[in-house]
């Protein structure tokens, strides 16, 4: 097991470093680095002191080596717009983010699993099968627009819920979150329903798949005959094993809420690093980008390493695959 | 050699084969139907449309954000009613169909040729060649697409080819990895062999015998694939990030309406998105139809 971890860890330091080559080279291939790090409305002196800063003056080789040794030391440039350092901005932003898909990623598996079990066990039935067409329909919708659909007919029309910003945030045992107040809830609710929705068609589509393979597995009907009560053999039985798929998924898929909150948050005006991004790149505010870029190539090669870990830990048969 | 009489029966046979078998769906026929329509909508759009919605000259400001079936003072109706400068929103629908269609089938064909030589080269020499390629695919795929979208536009800018790039990149990991697993397959196979007893060309082999029969699991994945790239391509391009404002596509129309959303002029942002909606999902239906047709487990 400890084998494994190391030399899974090994292969994300390396494409971690592979990621870091190619990032230092699209700023410095694509475009001029100096043009693109570089307040263009800086002055000469301060253009001068940001290459020396920078380490522009030196060959190519140095430079990698200077962006590396600047990245690790949290210093990845200053934002044009908002000139604090890019790392601390992104920084500021991330609970927002962070908070926004573990909250649709909740709602998501509460809805997901029964959904999905129900459709799996009763393959055939009326209700199974609107469950599976929503699924496509709601795969099918591009969650920018359901998103609109949402404000409009929930903050516009019938005025219930905001439509934009993050709330109150209130304060639980040192977190900070707006999910510890009703303001804050209220605003969470529909940017989270958007975001968990695209999520729900596949959590459901593949929790059906596991339910309809592991039913007909010889412990489902060892269990049944041994006069196990159904609701166990689902609960205990069932569900342990539809788990590893999901589990796998569900770290994956947490990667993919991240990426997708950029069009949620733009919809929806919620205050996060996707926002944050995506004005970014609008105002050529490059440093920021270059910044995000970073974090979120660390944070996904982390994400798939701890998922690789996790699944090992759930199903002893990769366990002892992995090990010979 | 077969002649080319017993060759388009051969063809007549398969066709009713495989109409046979995708009819068994119901939905899929229909889904099927309505994406033919669609089609000829984008292609014919300057024919079919009440109003050409770029002509400057024939659009008037003055007619701007007039809700669904309302009248202009010339009498004039607009069906799905007008945007913010005036255009008729069914005609400008009609026009966005065709580049979002346009820009989504061109990257779906470029991602499946790119990533059918990679897949099929990489499952035929093996060896290192494939796990380099392989293990490129693999990084690709565990970033979402959005993301790896939105990271190459920011570094090219918008415009229409960009996109299609961008697209291209996001996408031909997938037909690369359907590719190398059905090639895997192929390969193995007599047919294979004796080809290469014959010793014909590594060209030869990969693309006319071996491609050939790997085909039906790229057409299924294509096909769900160019959903994905219509889709990825309006979420881009209502970020504005996408096309520019010169190519209006489904996208950029409901991020036009976007900001008239609070004012309740839903009509310019609701139907530019039933008409992406109902593209994407018959779509979607007639691949997943292609899928179960081809899944051998699923064979009676």
């Amino acid at each position: 097991m400890t084998a494994f971890i190391l030399r899974r860890s090994t292969q994300s330091i390396i494409v971690l470093f592979i990621m870091s080559l190619l990032v230092f080279s699209g700023v410095n291939l694509v475009g001029d680095p100096v043009e693109m790090l570089i307040n263009p409305e800086a002055d000469q002196a301060e253009v001068e002191r940001v290459i020396k800063e920078l380490g522009l003056d030196k060959p190519i080789t140095e430079q990698y080596w200077y962006f590396l040794m600047n990245a690790f030391k949290g210093d990845l440039g200053t934002s044009f717009i908002f000139g604090e350092p890019a790392l601390k901005l992104i920084v500021q932003r991330m609970p927002a983010t962070i908070e926004l898909a573990l909250f649709s990623l909740f709602i998501s598996l509460i809805f997901a699993i029964p959904l999905g079990i129900y459709a799996g066990l009763k393959p055939e039935s009326k209700i199974s099968k609107t469950i599976m067409a929503g699924s496509i329909l709601g795969f099918s919708m591009p969650t920018f627009w359901v998103g609109i659909i949402f404000i409009m007919f929930f903050a516009v029309y019938l005025g219930w819920l905001p439509s934009t910003g993050r709330g109150e945030i209130g304060s639980f045992l040192g977190v900070k979150s707006s999910l510890f107040t009703l303001d804050g809830l209220s605003h969470i609710f529909l940017p989270a329903l958007n975001l968990a929705l695209f999520k729900l068609s596949s959590v459901i589509r593949l929790t059906r798949a596991g339910t309809r393979e592991i039913i007909h597995q010889d412990y489902i009907k060892f269990a049944r005959a041994k006069g196990v009560a159904e609701s166990r053999v689902i609960n205990v039985h069932l569900l342990k094993n539809i788990l590893i798929p999901i589990v796998t998924i569900i770290g994956l898929e947490f990667g993919s809420l991240i990426a997708f909150s950029t069009v949620t948050e733009t919809v929806f005006a919620w205050p996060g690093m996707g926002k944050l991004i995506i004005d970014s790149i609008y105002n050529l505010d490059r440093p920021v980008i270059v910044a995000y870029l970073m974090i979120i190539v660390i944070f996904f090669v982390f994400l798939n390493l701890l998922v690789d870990i996790l699944y090992t830990l759930l199903d002893p048969r990769v366990r002892i695959q992995g090990s010979n | 050699m077969l002649n080319t009489d017993s060759n388009s029966k051969i063809i007549n046979v398969f066709m009713y084969k495989f109409w046979s078998d995708f009819s068994e769906s119901k939905v899929a026929v229909i889904s099927l139907l309505i994406l033919i329509a669609i089609v000829l909508i984008a292609i014919f759009a300057p024919l079919i449309s009440p109003s050409d919605p770029y002509d400057l000259s024939k659009v008037s400001i003055m007619d701007s954000r007039l809700p669904p079936m309302a009248k202009n003072f010339a009498g004039d109706i607009f069906i799905l009613g007008t945007d913010g400068a005036g255009r008729d929103m069914l005609s400008a629908i009609f026009y966005g169909l065709r580049v979002s269609l346009g820009v989504g089938v061109m990257s779906a064909i470029f991602a499946l040729i790119i990533g059918t030589i990679f897949g099929i080269s990489a499952a035929f020499f093996g060896g290192k060649y494939e796990t380099f390629i392989m293990r490129i695919v693999d990084i690709q795929l565990s970033f979402p697409s959005i993301l790896m979208a939105l990271i190459i536009l920011a570094a090219f800018g918008k415009g229409i080819e960009k996109t299609i790039i961008a697209l291209v990149l996001v996408q031909w990991a997938y037909y690369a990895r359907t590719a190398r697993a059905a090639a895997l397959v192929e390969r193995s196979k007599e047919y294979a062999e004796a080809a290469q007893c014959l010793a014909l060309g590594n060209k030869k082999i990969m693309f006319n015998h071996i491609l050939p029969n790997c085909m039906p699991s790229l057409i299924v994945v294509g096909t769900l694939q160019t959903a994905h790239a219509i889709s990825l391509e309006a979420t881009l391009s209502f970020l504005g990030l996408g096309l520019p404002i010169t190519e209006p596509s489904l996208g950029l129309l409901i991020g036009n309406g976007f900001q008239y959303m609070h004012t309740g002029d839903f009509w310019i942002s609701i139907f530019p998105g039933v008409a992406l909606l109902i593209t994407i999902v018959s779509i979607n239906l007639v691949g997943d139809q292609l899928r179960d047709m081809y899944n051998p487990r699923l064979k009676k």
